[in-house]
């Protein structure tokens, strides 16, 4: 065992889950049951894979941890906190923790990489000499850097992910969740994007994907959560198929 | 040292705001400009007209007669009893000849006025006129007066007084009511630009929200549009009626002089000394509370967009 490898298993005796669900009922008002009665945890520096077709409730699961909408019962914490028991004026400090990409990039298009970078700093009120230091920083990690003053729409699929990591990253969140990352990409450029946040992975954070990608996730070979119908049908090390049976 | 800089960058985005939503923006200023003009024209004619008030309460008074035989002694006496109330502006002394005088040099025509010689036939018409300071002691006033030994007759002009301060009353309180429902048409309006503004930048806002921005962060911009709005739109009919209120009130004067010439009007110092920090005060205000107010009720419409 390798010396991070056991220094991560060690670690997790004495450090709480980073996120930990405990019987989590979200039901929505038009009656649909969008997660029953989900129970998991995910240590501090994992790699986790979560899949599972449309309506399964993962999105929910992502507006959950973000504390966008609350469960209808159960217990949800994340970075130590219990969700339900944050203020109104707290969710900001706790949405902070937690760096999110989409398959849509979210990136806005009247500003440039590097502004779109800044912004996630800027709006945490991040010190401008800070800022100055850590976006060129995250952009280089990228591989951006030469890319710093292009717009959006000058950018590939894949650049403009790139982007959208970078400005996840940024802040140096604990927990970074991927919805659907490689969802606009092609193959070569999906598999950049998994690189990319297996190093991030390897730094420390803490990788939630969300993805319909089979072949990604046969390849990796990491943790998967499989939910369908709103339960929790597998939790297993190995790839889609393997979760599946 | 953080917050300053968030400040400033709260203030340059609220400009930005308005220039990427000037269509709203200029409606927004235009009706707060409309509204705060019409807020200036009515203090101004209220100013004025209580200034002229005023002045008429203390140009309208009490004339004082005496009984037959008085002497000049016991007239001094009664005058310098009445100065010692509060409620009198000032007392004046009409002697028999002066009052006759008067009478003969606008009432009757040189050649009748010459067949009386020098007889005096308002010879017992020696009187005093008070003025007040605050009209609404006039009843209280008279009472004393009349009780004085000496005093024969006082002629009043409460109706006058009682009608004049009553106009004012009336005006004050139609004015008041137009101003409340221009000023909620106000912040209504300001409240559909802030609303615009949050819609144009709605997946902006959701970002925000998504990488951990604080309400406070969120609100600064739109706050700050809503103020500027409302300074912009506070300043437009303050520069007008500054420029115009000497002019109109020249013109005024110049035209109706022949029935103005007891009427004067204020200065414009003395107007604008209470019109700039009041405009400024309620533009400012309308400017925070629509954007407030909007805010509040948008930002709760977006989602981090999961």
């Amino acid at each position: 065992m390798a010396k991070y490898d056991l220094y991560r298993e060690l670690s997790r005796d004495i450090e709480p889950p980073v996120i930990s669900l405990e019987n989590v009922t979200k039901d929505y008002v038009d009656g649909l049951h969008a997660l029953k009665n989900l129970t998991m945890q995910i240590e501090k520096g994992e790699f986790v894979f979560i899949v599972g077709s449309s309506g399964s409730g993962k999105s929910t699961l992502i507006r959950l941890l973000l504390k966008e909408i609350n469960p209808t019962s159960g217990k949800i914490m994340v970075n130590g906190k219990t969700l339900s028991r944050l203020r109104e004026n707290s969710i900001c400090k706790h949405r902070r923790g937690i760096g999110v990409v989409f398959q849509d990039f979210r990136l806005l298009q009247d500003r440039t990489v590097y502004e779109n970078v800044a912004f996630a700093q800027r709006v945490i009120e991040t010190p401008v000499i800070k800022m100055r230091r850590e976006v060129p920083r995250i952009l280089s990690v990228m591989g951006l850097s030469e890319k710093m003053d292009r717009y959006p729409s000058e950018l590939s699929g894949g650049e403009q992910q790139r982007v959208a990591l970078a400005r996840a990253l940024v802040n140096n969140p604990v927990i970074l969740l991927a919805d659907e990352p490689t969802g606009n990409l092609d193959p070569k450029n999906s598999w950049e994007i998994m690189r990319l946040l297996e190093e991030v992975n390897r730094r420390g954070t803490t990788v939630v994907v969300v993805t319909h990608n089979r072949e990604i996730v046969d390849a990796m070979q990491k943790r998967v959560i499989t939910l369908n119908k709103g339960v929790l049908i597998s939790d297993k090390k190995g790839g889609y198929s393997n979760a599946k049976n | 040292m953080q917050k300053i800089s968030t400040f400033f960058y709260g203030i340059g985005q609220g400009i930005k705001n308005i220039f990427r939503n000037r269509m709203f923006s200029l409606a927004s200023i235009s009706t707060m400009a409309a509204c705060l003009f019409l807020f200036g024209v009515f203090y101004i004619v209220l100013s004025n007209f209580e200034y002229l008030v005023r002045s008429a309460e203390t140009n309208v008074g009490l004339t004082v007669f005496f009984d037959e035989g008085t002497t000049d002694e016991r007239i001094n006496e009664i005058r310098a009893l009445i100065l010692r109330r509060a409620e009198v502006h000032k007392v004046e002394y009409i002697s028999a000849e002066e009052a006759w005088e008067e009478y003969k040099n606008t009432k009757l025509s040189p050649e009748l006025a010459e067949t009386f010689g020098d007889d005096n036939p308002l010879e017992n018409s020696a009187s005093l006129t008070v003025y007040l300071s605050d009209v609404s002691m006039q009843d209280v006033l008279g009472r004393y007066i009349k009780s004085l030994e000496g005093v024969r007759k006082l002629n009043d002009s409460a109706g006058i007084a009682d009608s004049l301060s009553g106009m004012n009353k009336i005006i004050t309180v139609v004015s008041a009511a137009i101003i409340i429902v221009l000023l909620l048409v106000a912040t209504f309006l300001i409240g559909m630009t802030i609303s615009t503004g949050v819609s144009v930048r709605k997946q902006e806002i959701s970002i925000m929200k998504l990488i951990g921005a604080s309400n406070y962060f969120i609100r600064i911009p739109y706050i700050v549009e809503g103020i500027l709005i409302g300074i912009i739109g506070a300043a437009i009919p303050l520069l007008i009626l500054r420029l115009s209120y000497s002019k109109v009130v020249g013109m005024l004067e110049e035209k109706f002089s022949t029935v103005l010439n007891v009427v004067t009007f204020l200065p414009p110092e003395r107007v604008m000394r209470v019109l700039i920090p009041v405009s400024l005060l309620i533009g400012v205000g309308i400017g925070f509370l629509g954007s407030v107010i909007t805010l509040r009720r948008q930002l709760r419409k977006i989602e981090v967009g999961v």
